[in-house]
């Protein structure tokens, strides 16, 4: 099924729900959901035996810099089609359900998306860092990290190879 | 040191087993709940490898991030190489000479068997069958001379571009790999021989650590894994990229012959039987490479525009995937990496309850799992 006709059925599904289409070939297509509406967009998504999206290969999150994408690529093991669910989200308070509950692979996935950007998954079981320490500061894929100069007394600057 | 997420309930003993430990492939911690031998839970606890790859990918120029695809994955470097390539590629709508499509799935299946070979090897090896590794070590160090000759490494191999591959097919290695191949089948059947069809080793194997194909999708566990439990899932097949529609193989399946589908013993077994099946490709590939260009023209500084995509390739430990994200500039503005070890390391969790501990060095060994992959 292709990306318009699966925007067809969520529409057709969620008459009140805002959704976007984005993606002009050569990119893949995407379908932006508003975050409040995600929990039962997904549950739709996997339910609906025409859609069927049993399989979640990846899930990130994504610095926008105005804002903070959360990005789920999802495919059809029974259907053999796939589509891309984008949440956008707030900088300030990025909050959005987590869909682990549906996917068990979301689990580590949505724990890499908080450890690295910081965006926190309502409802996760078990939301804690996964790459990174757990007493260290700030997230570093966002576009506006700043290292911090040293990390336990060990000092973070290195020097230039290039000048060395 | 993470702390555990409950503390063990009376009666039960928690146990690291890492993050330094033989049979956990590379800095893994496990995070053990035992009642003696029996587990009630195994937590693992990732992340000691991590390099920031992502984060590095994002200040370093489109060519120059092929060397850091490597990186993801030291055993099937070249499947990574593939997949960022796909990616950028897709996005640049760069359409790739013939020729290097074929030099792409000769190095690919070489570099599958070279990465099984190992994942089997050191399998038998932690469960204490220490001659088929030595074996095995054998056949990959003349994998090891054919990557040389293709692209002058031997284990990160950075040999594809974008548009093409670094270098041409050297002539006359389609015949040396023919003949290595005449030479290798039949090694396989002794392997077979000495330790597949091994009574014990397969007692050790059979029905442990069964993961059912909902479970296993759920999961997204991909390639041997996944296949391993039934589902004829293979990127090459289902999504296929490249040459390989060209090409004849069959997608190997568990079908539990010694025990049920899903289980330790089947996940070995279709390692085994794709080696097989990529000797397949490779005698075809080789046999029929055509003639003509191996790198498509593309300039020195790459401008993508901007745009996303998912390139995906079926790597020896399942889909390898790079989310890119470009927004016109000389690098890119995002990239994630999705691996086979990640979502093949969260599985274990699931499947650990009521297992011994013994048996969760062949549930790690079974799922192949590689500690650089799963942290990037």
């Amino acid at each position: 099924m292709l990306a318009h006709e699966i925007l067809e059925k969520l529409t057709a599904r969620f008459p009140d729900v805002a959704f976007a289409l984005h993606g002009e070939l050569p990119s893949d297509p995407s379908i932006t959901v508003p975050a409040p509406a995600l929990a039962s967009v997904a549950a739709f998504l996997k339910s609906e035996p025409g859609l069927a999206f049993d399989f979640l290969r990846c899930a990130c999150g994504v610095d926008m810099k105005d804002r903070l994408d959360a990005v789920y690529h999802l495919y059809s093991m029974k259907v053999g089609h796939s589509i891309v669910i984008k949440v956008a989200l707030p900088r300030d308070n990025p909050v959005v359900d987590s869909v682990s509950g549906l996917w068990d692979s979301a689990n580590w996935f949505e724990r890499e998306a908080f450890d690295l950007l910081g965006i926190r998954f309502a409802g996760h079981p078990d939301l804690r860092r996964i790459m990174l320490p757990p007493d260290w500061e700030g997230h570093p894929l966002r576009k506006d990290y700043k290292e911090k100069s040293d990390y336990h007394g060990i000092p973070t600057d290195r020097l230039d190879p290039v000048k060395v | 040191m993470l702390e555990p997420k409950a503390k063990p309930k009376d009666g039960f003993l928690l146990v690291n087993m890492g993050p330094q430990h033989p049979a956990t492939h590379g800095v893994i911690n496990f995070l053990i709940e035992t009642d003696g031998e029996v587990m009630r839970r195994a937590t693992p606890d990732v992340g000691y490898l991590h390099r920031g790859i992502e984060k590095m990918m994002e200040i370093t120029s489109y060519p120059g991030n092929m060397p850091y695809s490597d990186r993801v994955d030291y055993l099937a470097s070249m499947f990574a190489n593939h997949g960022y390539a796909m990616a950028v590629e897709k996005l640049l709508g760069i359409e790739v000479p013939k020729r290097a499509e074929y030099c792409r799935v000769i190095a690919d299946e070489l570099n599958r068997i070279a990465s099984h070979l190992v994942a089997t090897g050191t399998m038998a090896m932690d469960l204490g069958a220490f001659t088929p590794f030595t074996h095995w070590l054998r056949e990959r160090e003349s994998i090891n001379d054919f990557m040389e000759f293709i692209c002058g490494s031997r284990l990160t191999y950075n040999y594809m571009r974008v548009g093409g591959v670094y270098a041409d097919f050297p002539a006359g290695l389609g015949d040396k790999i023919l003949r290595w191949m005449d030479h290798f089948e039949p090694i396989v059947q002794e392997f077979n021989r000495l330790i597949t069809n091994n009574e014990i080793f397969v007692k050790r194997l059979a029905n442990v650590a069964v993961i059912p194909a909902d479970l296993a999708i759920s999961y997204a566990l991909t390639g041997p894994n996944l296949r391993a439990s039934g589902v004829p899932f293979d990127l090459r097949r289902s999504q296929p990229y490249g040459a390989y529609p060209d090409f004849e193989f069959d997608v190997a399946v568990g079908r539990g012959i010694r025990g049920t589908v899903g289980d330790c013993y089947d996940r070995f077994v279709v390692r085994v039987e794709e080696m097989q099946q990529s000797c397949r490709i490779l005698r075809q590939a080789v046999t029929r490479l055509p003639e003509g260009e191996w790198r498509a023209k593309v300039g020195r500084t790459i401008k993508v525009p901007a745009g996303e995509t998912y390139g995906k390739v079926e790597s020896a430990r399942g889909e390898i995937g790079f989310y890119l994200v470009a927004d016109g500039s000389d690098k890119p503005y995002r990239m994630k990496i999705r691996t086979g070890s990640f979502t093949a390391a969260a599985v274990i969790e699931a499947i650990s309850p009521g297992l011994m501990i013994a048996d969760l060095v062949a549930v790690i060994g079974s799922l192949d799992v590689v500690a650089p992959e799963i942290d990037r």
